[in-house]
């Protein structure tokens, strides 16, 4: 088996790319968990306000998905480009 | 099987502490909370048991013609079945907790909460167990004629895959199971509803160990033109990690939000269906990101 440089680097790249999109998934999930479980907390308190509760549950989350996100195009980079 | 007893301990280690502050409370049925938490315990063990089976057929699994690729396979079980059993184990200790809790305050209801806490365990158990038929395959396909490079990194990476993404999924469940334990103690009337609040949330925080069980057959099954590159190697090997870790954190997500809409349906029951909407539409949010690592995944195995 005959390893050369530009090997490696493929290789490190998909193994970059694995970790990038995998670790950066754990905190953006456990993240929107906690909102949608406070979002539910609230509602059902006060269900008037559900439309409002919402959208801010939405709004936070899609705040909190954003590192995902990053990871996502961190991970195609790697995978495309390098 | 080092890392399933972790789970294992955790979780029952959870259920006597619940158990011992439930007697502490109302000593007079100490004998229904006792037999309450065996029960509770047996089934969070059932994940650390799977473990061992698997341990000891690799302790003493007869390997005919060793080669380098069986030891590989070997391997990608033994990681699987080890990480697969931790959130099995934690979850399963939720519920069991609960229910001690519930008996102690509502003894009357102490029976529907049994069967309310053996449904939600059974379903804590079920990454436990593709984590066991993962490496079950593992252990028993025959890899004949693959070639070594890169079949070897196909095998670690199907391990780790449904290994990692079980943990995720088991204490997700655990925490929608204890939850809906607790609302039926308050409110025995909403039994039905909290049940079926419980069941859709889990099976929403099943999917993450869906995906990983999907990418570990894929890896499995497919097979690899020989290539002497690293690369190609580390490629299916990434695809197994990145569906494997992407899966912890969404499974652990998606049982917040099914916790949250569960406790929430016992204590005003009349808004079940608004609360079912936006458990709902929260766990989809979070489960996002557990769809990126699968595309990442994917397009590791069949497009690079």
């Amino acid at each position: 088996m005959a390893i050369e440089g530009a090997d490696i680097i493929k290789a490190a790249a998909f193994l970059g790319a694995g970790l990038s999109m995998g670790l950066g998934a754990i905190g953006p999930g456990v993240g929107e968990g906690m909102v949608a479980a406070k979002a539910c907390e609230a509602i059902g308190k006060n269900p008037n306000e559900a439309g409002l509760l919402t959208r801010t549950m939405l709004v936070g989350q899609a705040v909190s998905e954003s590192t995902g996100i990053y990871s996502l195009v961190i991970a195609l980079l790697l995978l495309f480009v390098v | 099987m080092g890392l399933g007893a972790v789970g294992a301990a955790i979780g029952e280690g959870y259920t006597a502490a619940q158990a011992n502050l439930a007697v502490s409370r109302n000593s007079d049925i100490s004998g229904d909370i006792f037999k309450n938490m065996l029960v509770g315990q047996a089934v969070a063990e059932s994940a650390s048991i799977f473990a061992l089976v698997i341990a000891i057929l690799l302790l003493f699994l007869d390997v005919p013609g060793v080669s380098y690729l069986k030891a590989a396979a070997l391997f990608g079980a033994g990681i699987c079945m080890g990480f697969g059993a931790i959130g099995s184990g934690i979850g399963s200790g939720f519920p069991g907790g609960q229910t001690c809790t519930g008996i102690s305050r509502q003894p009357a209801v102490s029976s529907r909460l049994t069967t309310n806490m053996l449904i939600g365990s059974a379903v804590c158990q079920t990454p436990a167990i593709f984590s066991m038929v993962v490496a079950l395959i593992l252990m028993f396909m025959d890899f004949g004629q693959a070639p070594l490079q890169p079949t070897w990194a196909a095998l670690v990476g199907a391990g780790l895959s449904t290994g990692l993404a079980a943990i995720g999924s088991g204490y997700g469940g655990g925490l929608a199971a204890g939850a809906s334990c607790e609302g039926v103690a308050r409110q025995p009337e909403t039994t039905g509803q909290v049940t079926t609040t419980m069941l859709v949330g889990q099976a929403v925080a099943q999917t993450p160990s869906i995906f990983g069980l999907l990418v570990s057959f894929i890896l499995l099954f497919r097979s690899f033109p020989e290539s002497s590159s690293l690369a190609a190697a580390m490629a299916l090997l990434a695809a197994g990690i990145s569906t494997g870790f992407g899966g912890i954190g969404p499974g652990i997500g998606n049982g917040m939000a099914a916790e949250g809409g569960v406790r929430w349906v016992s204590r005003n029951v009349e808004k079940a269906g608004e609360l079912m909407r936006i458990m709902l539409v929260g766990q989809a949010v979070s489960q996002s990101t557990a769809i990126y690592a699968m595309v990442v995944s994917l397009v590791l195995i069949f497009v690079v």
